[in-house]
């Protein structure tokens, strides 16, 4: 079987897995976003937070408390590194520098997890456990309770609530993202990634060296790393580590638990708004997009463009044997697609077009299928967007599920829209206009991509780098903090207000005029406005970058 | 008394992060770890840990350098994939080079081992390298014969048009001899270390060459992997590696290859991933089977 078949086969079989798992899970996530009857253990938990769960919030309080609760937690884990040094299993690391200890924070409480320090000779176990990895399931909880508030504002009228956030919090993490990191943290043990409170082993090399074997609690935040779409690796080298992803099927595993929680959140959409034929228009336009994105991804690395993968006779550098070229760029794509960003394989010496993929799948707002959560709602932003064009074109007053786009709604949509192109671009150009870009590795073009894959990917909450690019000075780590922290919470402060402003709507019933949502001409647009807005906002920025250095 | 709606907010959410930090921070990992102790679990949730008489010698993950204090391969072995992790399979600094698909010019210093490599000058030298010691054609496209990137800066009349006027072979400082005497009847002169040709307004200028499209020494032999810890090569760059390692040990060929074999990972499943060869886990076999004289 050739490379390219196993390929093939390999991005198929992940497939037919996502669509077994996306009905059974996200009629399972339906429930436990629509129930009410709370287990002991939550009760527990209310009891302790001091949150009563009957009580529903309208959208202000739900922002405030969603905004309260990533204050406290940025606080927190900011402490938590820069007082390493005096806790158990610091591993003798010193305390986090203070610009370093801000962009962590900031980093894995906005779901991003851009890495600015390498994991091994930086963070001890504790903050890497009870910090970092703490942030890895709430962050993404929190995607998944923005993301049902916007769908409760669809599916609900005349009223200002939209649930509460602490339910949601708790519920989504109890009884969705840790019995399934439990079960794939188990599998990934027997795939041979490590789990112990080692500080590392020290081994007599055959030729007369040394070399320490490194230990730590990696399987139990490995597997919530990439569920959670979160994707900070505890060791520097990610996903590629043999530790943090041992074989190949472990790399399938890996893939799958990234896609399978955006892919089935469509699902709990169309349930939520009582016509699953809507959930399923969005998970078609989310699966064309990452369909097509995998495919050139494939496409570029396989043929290996460029003149140093063309001297190398495959664009092998930085990639595993294990892995080699298909399923790495399969992994890229999956990543960037998501608002992941964990990598087994470096984009930095992808060939020029297979390295600009990932640029723009961060660039359609990671939307196909996206963050968990943030996928939901980011396409769900672009299906207002669309349903608003539609509009125009027929001058008719635009209608999503029976809620009236009017100029409140748009406005919000706009805003959420604008938010992280302006940051990618004024920050881009701010690096060069200050001389901050002379940290690339890189020269010409590729180093301009450096710097615009860096902003891109902390403004999109994605994480991942195009790694030959110095991230660790004062300026670095302080800007692209900004752009990760208003990159989350804006968009979502909007998505919660467009919320607020659909769910007081009294419904208006679907006439003949009205553009039907469910259809494949609605998806069709979905997809033409997605790909329209990336590539009028970035297509310059791009023909400076990976298109100057590919074509 | 009654605390203000943002204060009373704000220690609800510090509540309910100490709350959920014990759960997931503590009691998940902690869980995990103790299941990791159990039998069945324990070996490989410590890092496949491998032994030779009652040493630790490494991890069935992780790679290693197969080279003496100096850096030069021990002919015995079988030898890994490039690595840049620190100075080669460091652990505790793992990650990849990160050069770019067109890094192709390198940074010359008066003092060679000041001299940065561009990528292309690293899978040039590697090959080479790989090449004279397995005594194959160590010839790739885009490469000199002296191993380095084989790149022109080519000045023109018009800056991007117009007739060569100079031409400076970037990767090669005095004495190499440029690869190519004249490029478009111009002749080509060595690069003098320090000059920057490319600002200069020099065109940079990748020459392919005549080497075969596909090169005896396989892509895995020339490249550094994204860890820096790959445990594997490719089963081509093992096979290259057979002669020399059976004449070192005084094995039959045959025996050696036979001990590859058993110790090449096909895909799982039969289409997950590609085959690999365990390097340590080959090398310990060979070691064990045919003991070195």
């Amino acid at each position: 079987m050739t490379m390219t078949t196993a390929g093939v086969l390999f991005v198929l079989s992940l497939v037919a897995a996502l669509v077994a798992v996306h009905k059974p899970l996200g009629d399972h996530m339906f429930r436990v976003v629509s129930g009410t009857r709370s287990s002991r253990v939550e009760r527990g938990v209310y009891r302790l937070v001091g949150a009563n769960p009957a009580a529903e919030q309208t959208w202000g309080v739900y922002a405030r408390s969603v905004l309260a609760f990533s204050a406290v937690s940025l606080l927190f884990l900011y402490a938590f590194q820069r007082v390493q040094d005096k806790l158990w299993l610091s591993l003798g690391f010193d305390a986090v520098v203070p610009h370093g200890a801000w962009n962590t924070a900031v980093s894995f409480v906005t779901n991003t997890n851009w890495q600015s320090y390498s994991g091994e000779s930086t963070m001890g176990h504790l903050v890497q456990m009870a910090g970092l990895a703490v942030q890895n399931f709430v962050s993404a909880a929190v995607g998944i309770a923005v993301a049902v508030a916007l769908v409760r504002g669809f599916a609900r009228s005349r009223t200002g609530q939209l649930g509460n956030f602490w339910v949601d919090l708790t519920r989504i993490v109890l009884r969705i993202l840790l019995p399934i990191a439990v079960l794939a943290a188990l599998a990934l043990m027997l795939g041979g990634a490590v789990q112990n409170l080692s500080g590392g082993t020290e081994a007599a090399t055959l030729t007369g060296g040394t070399q320490t074997v490194p230990g730590g609690p990696v399987a139990s935040q490995e597997v919530i790393k990439e569920l959670g779409t979160n994707g900070g690796g505890f060791y520097n080298a990610n996903s590629a580590h043999p530790f943090e992803n041992p074989t190949a099927w472990t790399n399938w595993l890996e893939i799958f638990l990234i896609l399978v929680i955006p892919f089935s959140l469509p699902r709990v959409f169309g349930r939520m708004v009582g016509q699953k034929r809507q959930g399923y228009a969005i998970a078609a336009v989310m699966s064309l997009l990452a369909l097509a994105s995998v495919v050139l991804t494939n496409v570029f690395e396989l043929t290996g463009g460029g003149t140093v993968p063309q001297a190398i006779g495959a664009a092998l550098e930085g990639k595993e044997v294990r892995f080699d070229v298909s399923n790495s760029a399969t992994f890229a794509a999956a990543t960037t697609l998501t608002s992941t960003g964990a990598v087994n394989s470096f984009h930095d010496s992808y060939t020029p077009l297979g390295g600009m993929m990932p640029m723009i799948n961060m660039m359609l707002g990671e939307v196909a299928p996206g963050g968990t959560g943030s996928g939901l709602y980011g396409m769900l932003v672009l299906a207002v967007l669309t349903v608003f064009v539609a509009g125009l074109m027929v001058g008719r007053t635009p209608e999503y599920l029976g809620r009236k786009i009017g100029a409140r709604e748009i406005k919000f949509a706009s805003l959420y829209f604008l938010v992280t192109p302006a940051l990618v671009l004024i920050a881009t150009a701010t690096a060069f206009a200050t001389g901050n870009d002379s940290t690339t590795l890189n020269v010409g073009p590729h180093g301009l991509s450096e710097v615009l894959y860096a902003f891109t990917s902390a403004s999109n909450n994605n994480g991942s780098a195009f790694g030959g690019i110095t991230v660790n000075t004062t300026w670095w780590d302080t800007a692209t903090g900004l752009c990760m922290l208003l990159g989350r919470f804006l968009p979502i402060i909007f998505v919660l207000a467009l919320a607020g402003s659909l769910a007081r709507q009294t419904p208006t019933p679907a006439s003949e005029g009205t553009l039907p949502t469910h259809r494949p001409l609605f998806v069709g647009m979905v997809v033409g406005v997605t790909v329209v807005l990336v590539a009028l906002t970035f297509l310059p920025a791009l023909a400076l970058g990976p298109l100057a250095e590919g074509l | 008394m009654r605390l203000p709606n943002w204060l009373s907010r704000h220690l609800a959410a510090l509540r309910a992060l100490l709350v959920l930090t014990v759960l997931l921070g503590l009691a998940y990992p902690l869980a995990l770890v103790g299941v990791g102790t159990l039998p069945g679990f324990s070996h490989r949730a410590d890092g496949s840990l491998l032994t030779a008489n009652g040493a630790t010698v490494g991890s069935a993950l992780l790679g290693q350098s197969f080279t003496d204090a100096d850096g030069n391969p021990v002919p015995r072995y079988f030898q890994s994939r490039p690595s840049a992790a620190g100075d080669g399979y460091d652990p505790t600094a793992s990650g990849a080079s990160n050069l770019g698909p067109e890094s192709v010019v390198d940074t010359l210093d008066a003092d060679p081992r000041e001299s940065t490599p561009s990528l292309l000058t690293r899978v040039c030298a590697r090959s080479r390298a790989v090449g004279a010691l397995e005594g194959v054609d160590g010839r790739r496209p885009y490469c000199t014969a002296d191993g380095v990137g084989a790149v022109l800066a080519v000045f023109r009349a018009d800056g991007l048009t117009g007739r060569a006027t100079r031409v400076v072979s970037v990767n090669q400082a005095a004495p190499a001899t440029p690869f190519v005497a004249t490029y478009e009847g111009v002749p080509v002169e060595p690069a003098r270390p320090g000059e920057d040709y490319v600002a200069a307004g020099g065109l940079v200028t990748p020459v392919r060459g005549d080497a075969p499209a596909e090169p005896a020494v396989p892509a895995d032999a020339v490249t550094a992997s994204g860890s820096g810890l790959d445990p594997h090569i490719s089963p081509a760059y093992a096979e290259i590696q057979v002669a020399r390692v059976a004449r070192e040990r005084g094995a039959d060929p045959a025996a050696v290859r036979g001990l590859v074999a058993a110790h090449t990972t096909g895909r799982a499943l039969g289409f997950l991933g590609e085959p690999g060869v365990n390097v340590l886990e080959l090398n310990l076999a060979l070691d064990a089977r045919f003991p070195a004289r």
